[in-house]
């Protein structure tokens, strides 16, 4: 039934799509604005940059996030930096080679139109985050400096010292303040959204918990964007934000919202490696560190010695090795999976032999210390502050670690989900990334996602539909909220015998093993049935203290626990129907004789869309085809 | 990599409710790992309570690696605890030493209400923000990035600024529970910047005033702020915003 997929792309030329559809579009005149209410999940860069925006054209939105304030959203945390296709440098970068950059490092699993609007859009947000006073790394004449990042061959992108999420964060942040100020823009922080209120087939409002009073609170809207980020944490360890969760996501797809390409997740290459059980998360050592870290492990296995005892004929450099063209900086997925064979084969360093050297010796020999400190002082005093030993000294150890999800809420060419007036940005939606997302791209795109394309296409939609006039006794919002209500209570009344974080490891341990770097046919398949029977047993054994109306850290995490259970579950079938392997879904079936990835063009050249039928069913997968006109599909190659 | 459990004696402000009163409670935990994070601690810690039953201690954290400003506590006195330049979250447990008692409390100041044991409100710092840290720049409006060149010297400084996380540190550490180094680095960032000139006196006139309003005390410049500021932010800073201030109500006046 993939009639239902509409990706609504309009046709034309790639170069002029997205110009002429935006005259094409139709407008909501400046006076009827202010009388339409939207609301925004969240306040990463996506949620606050759409919500400023839609806020500045007139539009009156409420805005919600789970953090005590809309700049702690995880956004904050992103560090290399972020893509343009400014061709500052002169290098030859162009938006088309970003927009080619970004399907072939995406495997070739992306929307071309969207990818190449992306593209197109880098270039203003730019501009608009410098006009914010967003302050980028600058040469020494007052222009901005560019560094290349993660596998690109020119120099495109920005970033400022380490904390480029931060910058932008803060810019986008400050964007929200201005509107909140001038009361166009309502603000609720510390409120978690528990459920999507649809109604005559549209999405009219979401329910909240305040988390000061346990609150459940109703408010209506005539469309609503969700901007929740992605769903990492259902590995239990991953480099994002403790908070982060799928359960808005989760919560629409109950509500008809396809949950796309759910199996494509990103494991980073260069994370601080696990040290102990009660690890709570792990840490990312920026990619940035490839430039000049190479990357190694002893030639010999079980090598227990000191890696400055081990001279260099002992060593193999084997990203040099095997991908002699791109050496250390081939794309992420290429590189956490050499790092995993290395660990796999006995090769591994570190107490747990599951760690792999990020070694500085050579570049600091060559620039000396002063320069590498300039370049990665930050990340390298985070590095000894957590591991203990510093990097200018011996190398660094590192092992991949869940970094970002590319899947997500289905989404067409508006942004819209499959269910009319609810949208998706942000890392939240099914992305323009494909199978892989490239570094320094997710800025990119929450940020053109909320900059740029939500207020014009919300325009779209709220010209082209009539509202109901809706009130919290409505039915539809009284079902929801007693859904949520009666949910809550049961998370509470179930009194059992094992902590909400000892189910969240267990759910971790299958998806790691089984849903993680390599998958197979039997671990995924085991990995539905286990999670199911974690599943049962969390309803009833699960033990959640505490009261309702009250702070209750605990319920905040039981409820999304929960929902990662059902999570993890369409991630492990979605990854067992896709016979192929691509970018970050790796099918141990499925690669070439030398152990790269084997893409099958054929029969998965489509977006998974997976559609939720009810508690007792199988969910429905959808498929949206993918076609490539402009970039020519080939075998991805580093080598 | 040792796998030495010290004995942690804590002692933890309890506090159901902000019209509740606190307490300390002590807490023994003898599986403390010399690699965890102090809030990896407070999780074990959380987790043993609620297996035996009891409400597990709130706070606030987020990110786990120092950026997102949102873990806020005053260890033995020192808000995000002992070492220089380093979050709650970014402590470890190598830190300390086998037999430690070690305190922990809220954030305190008068501006930031306790919410619940550790938890406090700091939306205060949001509300200052509002009017004025910011440029006035709508979405599309902006010109190419490169038309105002800005030097290197200037950028690092203003980046230097805006490295402030706002956890409320400052506030916390000052004795009369002042911003000042809050709202002197959002001052700064701007006022260092091309970008920022155009609104910089009504910028620092309402920032200023918010902050008087918002009940935080006043800067008698003893630099408690800087000091326990986990990015290290400077006190140039302040003496930046006091000149840009007396200018700003000089001209306005
Ligand atoms: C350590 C790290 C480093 C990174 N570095 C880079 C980089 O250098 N370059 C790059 O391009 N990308 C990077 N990324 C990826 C990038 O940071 C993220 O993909 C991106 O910031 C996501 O932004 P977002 O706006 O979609 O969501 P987020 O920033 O995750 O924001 C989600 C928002 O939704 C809110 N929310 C979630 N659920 C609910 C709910 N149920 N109810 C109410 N509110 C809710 C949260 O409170 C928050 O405000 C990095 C990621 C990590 C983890
Ligand atoms: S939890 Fe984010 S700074 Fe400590």
């Amino acid at each position: 039934m993939s009639t239902k997929l509409d990706s609504k792309i309009p046709s034309g030329s790639i170069e002029t799509l997205w110009q002429k559809h935006k005259f094409d579009m139709k407008l909501v005149a400046p006076n009827n604005k202010r009388k339409h209410t939207v609301i925004v999940v969240g306040t990463g860069l996506a949620g606050a940059a759409g919500a400023a925006s839609m806020a500045e054209l007139g539009y009156h939105v409420k805005s919600f996030c789970i953090q005590d304030s809309p700049r702690r959203a995880h956004s904050i945390a992103a560090q290399g930096g972020i893509n343009a296709a400014k061709n500052y440098q002169n290098d030859g970068d162009s938006v088309y080679r970003l927009f080619y950059d970004t399907v072939k490092g995406g495997d070739f699993r992306a929307r071309e139109a969207n990818v190449y609007r992306l593209a197109e859009l880098s270039v203003n947000i730019i501009d608009q985050a410098v006009a914010q006073g967003v302050p980028f790394a600058r040469e020494y004449g007052g222009y901005l400096d560019n560094r290349s990042f993660g596998g690109a061959q020119v120099k495109r992108t920005f970033y400022a010292r380490g904390q480029t999420g931060q910058q932008l964060l803060l810019g986008a942040y400050s964007a929200l303040m201005r509107q909140v100020g001038k009361k166009t823009v309502e603000l609720f922080n510390r409120r978690e959204m528990l459920d999507v209120v649809v109604h005559d087939g549209k999405a009219r409002g979401i329910i909240v918990r305040n988390l000061l009073t346990g609150e459940l609170e109703t408010h209506i809207a005539d469309a609503v964007c969700l901007a929740t980020g992605g769903y990492g944490n259902v590995f239990y360890l991953s480099t994002n934000a403790m908070a982060s969760n799928v359960t808005a996501a989760w919560r629409a797809y109950r509500k008809g919202a396809f949950f796309a390409n759910p199996c494509y997740t990103q494991i980073h290459p260069t994370c601080i490696p696990v040290s102990g059980d009660y690890q709570s998360k792990l840490t990312l050592m920026s990619e940035s560190l490839r430039n000049d870290g190479r990357v190694w492990v002893p030639k010999n296995k079980g090598d227990k010695r000191p890696p400055s005892e081990i001279p260099e004929e002992d060593r193999d450099y084997y990203l040099e090795r095997r991908y002699p063209s791109f050496g250390n900086l081939v794309p992420r997925d290429v590189a956490s999976r050499a790092a995993k064979k290395a660990c796999d084969d006995g090769f591994g360093v570190g107490a747990t032999g599951l760690s792999v050297y990020l070694d500085f010796k050579n570049a600091i020999e060559r620039d000396g210390e002063e320069a590498i400190s300039a370049r990665y002082g930050n990340l390298f005093h985070m590095y000894e502050k957590i591991a203990g030993e510093s990097p200018y000294k011996s190398p660094m150890r590192i092992y991949p670690a869940v970094h970002y999800t590319m899947g997500g809420l289905w989404v067409d060419y508006h942004l819209m989900t499959t269910v009319p007036g609810l949208f998706a940005l942000g890392e939240a939606n099914f992305s323009d990334h494909g199978a892989n997302r490239l570094g320094a791209s997710a800025l990119m795109q929450g940020l053109a996602d909320g900059y740029f394309v939500i207020p014009s296409t919300i325009g779209n939609y709220l010209a082209n539909h009539s509202f109901d006039k809706m009130t919290e006794d409505h039915d539809a919002f009284r079902d929801s909220k007693e859904q949520c209500y009666k949910r809550t209570t049961q998370l509470l009344k179930m009194k059992g015998s094992k902590t909400v974080d000892d189910f969240h490891r267990r759910l971790g341990h299958i998806m790691w093993d089984n849903v993680g770097m390599a998958r197979n046919k039997e671990g995924l398949t085991s990995a539905i049935t286990d999670i199911k029977s974690l599943r049962e047993e969390f309803w009833s054994d699960a033990r959640v203290v505490g009261e309702a109306d009250q702070v209750n850290n605990e319920l905040e995490k039981a409820g999304r626990v929960a929902d990662f259970l059902e999570l993890g579950e369409l991630m492990a079938r979605d990854a067992l129907e896709r016979n192929e392997s691509c970018g970050g879904h790796f099918r141990e079936e499925y690669q070439t004789e030398e152990g790269e990835a084997l893409r099958d063009d054929t029969k998965f050249s489509h977006a998974a869309a997976w559609e939720f039928k009810g508690d007792s069913a199988p969910p429905e997968r959808h498929k949206e085809e993918l076609k490539f006109d402009h970039v020519k599909l080939a075998q991805r190659s580093y080598k | 990599m040792s796998d030495q459990n010290m004995k942690i004696k804590l002692r933890v402000w309890r506090q159901k409710g902000p019209t509740y009163p606190g307490k300390l409670e002590t807490y023994e935990l003898d599986n403390v790992n010399e690699h965890m994070s102090f809030l990896e601690m407070i999780d074990v810690l959380n987790e043993k309570l609620v297996q035996e039953g009891g409400e597990p201690v709130a706070f606030d954290h987020d990110c786990r690696e120092g950026i997102c400003g949102m873990c806020s506590m005053t260890i033995d006195g020192n808000p995000h605890g002992p070492n220089k330049g380093t979050t709650a979250c970014q402590l470890h447990m190598r830190n300390y030493k086998d037999g430690d008692t070690i305190t922990v409390e809220p954030f305190r100041a008068t501006a930031f209400p306790v919410i619940k044991d550790i938890m406090v409100d700091r939306s205060a710092f949001d509300r200052i923000q509002q009017v004025g840290g910011f440029i006035s720049v709508s979405t599309g409006n902006a010109p190419d990035a490169h038309a105002v060149p800005v030097s290197k010297e200037k950028a690092d400084l203003a980046f230097d600024a805006a490295t402030c996380i706002g956890c409320g540190a400052c506030v916390a550490a000052c004795k009369n529970a002042s911003a000042m180094l809050f709202v002197a680095a959002k001052v700064s960032q701007y006022e260092l910047l091309p970008q920022g000139q155009p609104e910089k006196e009504d910028r620092v006139l309402n920032m200023v005033a918010k902050m008087d309003e918002e009940g935080f005390g006043s800067c008698s410049n003893t630099g408690a702020c800087s000091a326990s500021c986990p990015k290290e932010i400077s006190l140039e800073n302040i003496a930046r915003m006091n000149r840009a201030y007396s200018r700003a109500s000089f001209k306005k006046r």
